[in-house]
């Protein structure tokens, strides 16, 4: 292409002196206008010459042309006359007559555009390429360089270095070849070296063992999910299972267990109940059972308050509230165990049976049994037991519960108001026979939940409940008119019972059950009754529409109304102010403020608190006596001993005065004398340079570092060398391939050998067209 | 009675193997361990005493040259094979081993000086040049019995070379004189040759990193860089003296160390030479070489003073000066390749083995031996700028001579400083600009 355009330009330069010519040869033709007069025969030569001139444009002998026949009237020293030059000859125009051939169009094109350029510049010396080949050479090489920046930085900052830098290749062995070749050696090894192999785990690709493939085959994947939730779900009910029996296992209290095995015997009764429904003859295998039972129980002289303990407690039971109680029990277990049990026939019991006996027996029945008995205050305490329980039914809100409980004390004595109660008996029944599967747990959560002081009745109670459907039937068959009546008839039939037991220890029984019922008030009280009324009181005394809701609430706003009412209250009095005088409400303002402060630091008397300070520094700067006393030298010593004053006072040296203070008469500085000259000569002065502040510093200087303070593990870590050298090993140079760089210079002498002098022309044409690019 | 017992888990002592450590019981209460900032600087003073009491820097001097030892070449293989060349005509190059302090070659190598020594990278052959302008090639190994000492190849040049290098990787070395040439091994003429002005250049050195890069310093005070792939120079910087040689940090691959006529050594980074990085000051006259521990953290420079000081790269002032009464003007340093020792040639013939570390244990550690030795070393770090240890750490003791010439550069400084300051106070102010120490001594940076 070079090639081409030089070849262009060397055209355009032979026609530009082609054109010159022509303006040269054109001279001499100016006259020819000029001088019309010479007349034709001239004018004749001169066309013939014109057409010669035009003639030899192609020509070689151009200079030929330049020959004059004829002295021409104006001889220049161009040999040409230029007189009456007026017009010129333009290029185009001599150009003009040939226009139809295209190659010419061609070259005119071409003259235009050599016209329009202009002379090609002087190469650069020397010196100023070889300028700017350096600078191109050292920007290139800069960017090779900066490469290492980052790998330069890292080993500045790095904690350690390890040379020498190259590691060691590891090489790349396939995994099986690794586990082919171990070995396992120890007994742990080899345990678990079997257990892979029976696994058959394969080391490589596959990933599953050929039974994991076989289950999963085998099991979609909605079926698995389901199946582990279900074990998922029995395991985690079989730990909480086993957690609770253990806990409860570690239940030491007796009473606790105690309860446990009433409700556990009352379920049995229960089952069995259910079982003599269902499946009359393992009924009667049961009851054999219970025969039996009872016959042993007969038989031996277990509870029978003959043995060991049971004497210890007897002698007790005079002054022992407990032991009586444990006396009691014991007996109430024998006559449970030894009390003979009737078989009930199904006719008598199908009359009212079928609604009673989907009832629960908890509660009323209880209150039945208790009722049988004479005792009022048996009965009581059954009503409030029975009260007990429906508190804690959920749908029941506590508040009224007090209330009736309350009422219930003076409920007993009036029969009328007895049978409103039953009422209410009846409709929870009703109630309780909707949701007949929560009964089934509740009574046992309601007896575990019992207050313990309330426990002794409760445990009375439930020995009684065993004998709950025979009771029942017995009642049932005696009175039924209404309910009222059964419980009055169920008293009766309770108290033989129950009289034994208590016979005894009436008066203070009694007195006992006071105390319970007493506890039982203060409990309540303590949890609703007491912190409502006060509650009320300030709720009526503030808003008359006695609001249970929110009391704390409307506290609340109270308060904020009174600070509402202060805060309101000061301006109206500024804006009185105001008016007035400004000054006046600026000094009333300052007052203010130093009311505020002297409010704020009315606590803190700082004089008094500096002089103190001063007499403490004063007092702990003062040398100190020194007593070199040695207790017990020379004398008896030990605890309580002490050296005789006379000693004392042989071995106290006596501190020589030091001298006066500094501040001794500055009263208000405390000047601080204890800089230690000896310790300044090892302390730093100036923070040394890369800490900007001196905590820093401390901090560093504060770490110990040496073993005795560290782990074995800290102490390696806090003393790693910077640089660790292997003696005896040649460091080389870092290599890029060391820190993953691919190394740069292929081969540094082959490039040179391909350029091995210094750039020629031709090199540097090429180095002008990089620049360009 | 319930008898209380005592027991103890046998987990708690027992090992599971006999391989294992025993176990000591500590308690790391620090109640139990009080004052251990106090016991730690006693620790860390005591270590610093006997670090200063077993500082015995020189382990041997080799000697043998009959005149002054001009250069010095490390084997790249072999650590304990060094090569020597000195100033006098006959044997004037000596092959030594370290370890049993002997020279175990002498070769007649040139007429008059031997100006440069060099190995090749794989350890077999090494170039030397020398006065009477020619290159020799020679073999590391002697010559078989009956055998003549001869070189392996000769190169007779135009001109006096100066100094030699060999390229790190390639069969590649470069001369200096009058300009650097660059050779291939199997031609008699330089592939390339790289002029710069027109002065006699002292030596040159190949960048061990990117090895197609070198550095020569020359007479007319300037340093200038080539790059040998492009046959170009790069850049020139000119200092306020002449540079007498350099060396590259074998770590870093941009960064060279000049070793200059004017007591100091200046480190560059070669892509910013207006501002050297860091100016080392402590000698009191030339410095003659300079040589980079093979860690690239320290360097070792020799000098006219008759001592030779070891820098921290980042550090402005020496952390150690070696000398003897022996030991005259240094004129070569090399650091060995295992960045334990040092080895100088001087002036009076010998050439002298130091510990890099001046209270160094040679030899094998004990692995506490080394945990106490890297605890006393963390230790005088931490305490290093309280003033007792500071004291004890930096005393060293010079030759009278040497610590003359401190005092009296002091003055002089302090007599420069004041002028300035003076200069500074009676101009117009910013017309005397304050110039940073580093800036100073760079006059230009030629392109």
């Amino acid at each position: 292409m070079q090639a081409a355009e030089m070849n262009a330009i060397r055209a355009a330069e032979g026609l530009l002196a082609l054109s010159q010519q022509e303006e040269l040869v054109d001279l001499p033709n100016c006259p020819l206008s000029a001088s019309e007069d010479e007349g034709d025969s001239d004018g004749e030569r001169k066309h013939q010459k014109l057409l010669e001139s035009i003639g030899s444009l192609n020509g070689k002998n151009r200079w030929k042309l330049a020959e004059r026949s004829e002295a021409s009237l104006k001889v220049s020293e161009f040999n040409v006359s230029s007189e009456g030059s007026g017009e010129k000859l333009v290029l185009s125009d001599l150009l003009e007559p040939v226009k139809s051939s295209s190659s010419l169009a061609a070259v005119k094109k071409q003259l235009s555009r050599v016209k329009s350029k202009k002379a090609v510049e002087l190469p650069l010396n020397k010196e100023e390429v070889e300028r700017i080949h350096r600078e191109i050479a050292f920007n290139k090489t800069s960017q090779t360089l900066s490469k290492w920046d980052p790998i330069v930085l890292k080993n500045r900052q790095a904690e350690q270095l390890v040379f020498p830098l190259e590691k060691k290749q590891s090489d790349f062995v396939p995994i099986e070849h690794v586990f082919s070749s171990w070995k396992p050696r120890t007994p742990l090894e080899q345990e678990v070296f079997n257990l892979l192999h029976k696994n058959k785990q394969p080391v490589t690709d596959p990933l599953l063992t050929p039974m994991e493939k076989a289950s999963l085959k085998a099991m979609s994947l909605e079926e698995a999910k389901m199946r582990r939730a279900e074990l998922q779900r029995a395991r985690a009910l079989q730990s909480y299972y086993e957690a609770r029996a253990r806990r409860e296992k570690k239940i030491k209290s007796k009473k606790y267990h105690k309860i446990v095995k009433k409700g556990k015997a009352k379920k049995a009764l229960k089952e069995f109940e259910q079982l003599r429904k269902v499946n009359p003859i393992a009924a009667m295998e049961e009851l054999e059972k219970i025969e039996k039972a009872r016959m042993m129980e007969r038989m031996s002289l277990k509870h029978q308050n003959s043995g060991k303990w049971a004497k210890s407690k007897a002698i007790m039971a005079k002054y022992d509230l407990e032991a009586r109680q444990a006396m009691q029990e014991q007996l109430a277990k024998n006559k449970e165990l030894t009390q003979k049990l009737q078989v009930v026939s199904e006719n008598e019991e199908d009359k009212g049976a079928e609604e009673e006996e989907l009832l629960v027996p908890d509660v009323v029945n209880e209150v039945q049994m208790c009722a049988d008995g004479p005792n009022p205050w048996m009965l009581r305490n059954c009503n409030s037991d029975a009260k007990g329980e429906i508190q804690e039914e959920p749908e029941q809100p506590p508040k009224p519960m007090v209330q009736e409980f309350s009422e219930s004390e003076d409920d007993e004595r009036t029969g009328t108001e007895e049978e409103i109660l039953l009422q209410e008996f009846e409709e929870r029944r009703s109630l309780r026979k909707r949701s007949e599967l929560n009964q089934d747990a509740e009574p046992v959560g309601s007896q575990e939940t019992k207050d313990s002081s309330s426990q002794e009745v409760l445990t009375e109670l439930k020995a009684l409940t065993q004998k709950l459907n025979k009771k029942k039937h017995q009642s049932r068959k005696q009175k039924m008119s209404s309910a009222g009546t059964v419980l009055q008839i169920q008293r009766e039939e309770c108290a033989p019972e129950e009289e034994e037991p208590l016979l005894l220890q009436r008066p203070e029984r009694a007195q006992t059950l006071e105390d319970l019922e007493d506890l039982g008030h203060e409990e309540f009280s303590q949890n609703k009754e007491f912190p409502r009324p006060v509650l009320k009181g300030e709720q009526t005394e503030r808003n008359p529409n006695n609001q249970i809701d929110a009391p704390k609430g409307k506290k609340k706003e109270e308060m904020i109304d009174l600070q509402n009412l202060l805060t309101t209250k000061s301006p109206s009095v500024k804006s009185l102010a105001i008016p007035t005088a400004i000054e006046e409400l600026e000094d009333e303002e300052e007052k203010h403020q130093k009311q505020i402060i002297k409010e704020a630091f009315a606590g803190d008397d700082v004089i008094k608190d500096f002089l103190k300070e001063k007499k403490e520094a004063v007092e702990a700067s003062k040398p100190k006596d020194v007593d070199l006393t040695l207790p017990g030298w020379g004398e008896w010593g030990g605890i309580g001993l002490k050296p005789s004053a006379k000693k004392r006072r042989r071995f106290l040296i006596k501190a020589p005065k030091g001298p006066p203070r500094k501040d001794k008469n500055l009263p208000n500085v405390i000047i601080n004398e204890k800089r230690n000259i000896h310790a300044a000569a090892h302390q730093v002065r100036v923070l040394p340079y890369p800490f900007t502040h001196h905590k820093q510093f401390e901090r560093t200087i504060q770490i110990p570092i040496g073993s005795t303070w560290n782990t074995q593990r800290a102490f390696q870590k806090l003393t790693t060398p910077r640089v660790v050298t292997k003696p005896g090993h040649i460091i080389k140079p870092i290599k890029a391939e060391d820190v993953g760089y691919s190394s740069s210079s292929k081969l540094d002498l082959s490039v040179t050998q391909s350029n091995p002098k210094r750039p020629t022309g031709h090199r540097k044409k090429q180095l002008k067209k990089n620049t360009v690019d | 009675m319930k008898v209380k017992m005592l027991s103890r888990n046998p987990d708690n002592y027992v090992r599971e193997t006999k391989l294992d450590l025993q176990r000591v019981p500590r308690n790391y209460d620090p109640t139990l361990h009080p004052f251990e900032v106090p016991r730690e600087y006693v620790r860390a003073l005591n270590a610093t005493k006997l670090e200063r009491v077993f500082a015995k820097p020189f382990l041997a001097s080799l000697d043998g040259h009959r005149d002054g030892v001009n250069c010095l070449a490390k084997h790249p293989k072999s650590l304990a094979t060094v090569l020597s060349g000195a100033c006098d005509g006959e044997a004037s190059v000596r092959i030594w081993n370290l370890t049993k302090q002997k020279c175990i070659r002498t070769i007649q190598a040139h007429e008059g000086f031997v100006r440069g020594i060099c190995t090749r990278f794989c350890g077999t052959s090494f170039f030397t040049v020398g006065d009477d302008k020619t290159v020799k090639q020679w073999k590391m190994d002697g010559p078989g019995y009956g055998e003549e000492e001869e070189p392996l190849n000769t190169i007779l040049g135009k001109t006096v070379y100066t100094g030699i290098d060999h390229h790190w990787k390639d069969p590649a070395f470069a001369t200096c004189g009058q300009q650097v040439d660059i050779w291939d091994e199997q031609r008699t003429s330089p592939i390339c040759s790289m002029t710069w002005g027109f002065d006699s250049i002292n030596s040159v050195k190949f960048n061990p990193i990117e090895t197609f890069l070198l550095g020569s310093c020359a007479s007319d005070r300037n340093i200038v860089l080539y790059d040998m792939r492009q046959a170009t120079p790069l850049k020139k910087v000119i200092l306020d003296m002449r540079t007498n040689t350099i060396c590259w940090n074998p770590m870093e691959a941009f960064i060279f160390t000049a070793a200059n006529e004017d007591f100091n050594l200046y480190t560059f980074d070669m892509r910013a030479l207006d501002t050297p990085v860091m100016v080392h000051m402590d000698h009191v006259s030339a410095v003659l070489d300079v040589d980079y521990c093979p860690t690239g953290k320290e360097f070792v420079s020799a000098s006219f003073d008759r001592s030779i000081r070891i820098f921290p790269a980042d550090k402005s002032r020496s952390r150690e000066v070696y000398h003897t009464k022996r030991m005259q003007h240094v004129i070569c340093v090399r650091w060995t390749a295992d960045s334990r020792y040092i080895l100088c040639g001087s002036d009076e013939m010998n050439i002298r083995l130091w510990k890099a570390n001046a209270s160094e244990k040679l030899g094998v550690l004990a692995s506490r031996e080394r945990a106490a030795q890297d605890y006393n070393q963390k230790l005088k770090e931490k305490f290093q700028h309280h003033p007792q240890i500071k004291r004890i750490a930096n005393h060293r003791h010079l030759p009278k001579s040497i610590y003359s010439q401190i005092q009296e550069q002091r003055v002089m400084r302090e007599a420069r400083r004041r002028k300035e300051l003076n200069r500074r106070k009676h101009s117009k102010p910013g017309s005397v600009p304050f110039v940073s120490e580093r800036k100073k001594h760079v006059l230009a940076v030629v392109k």
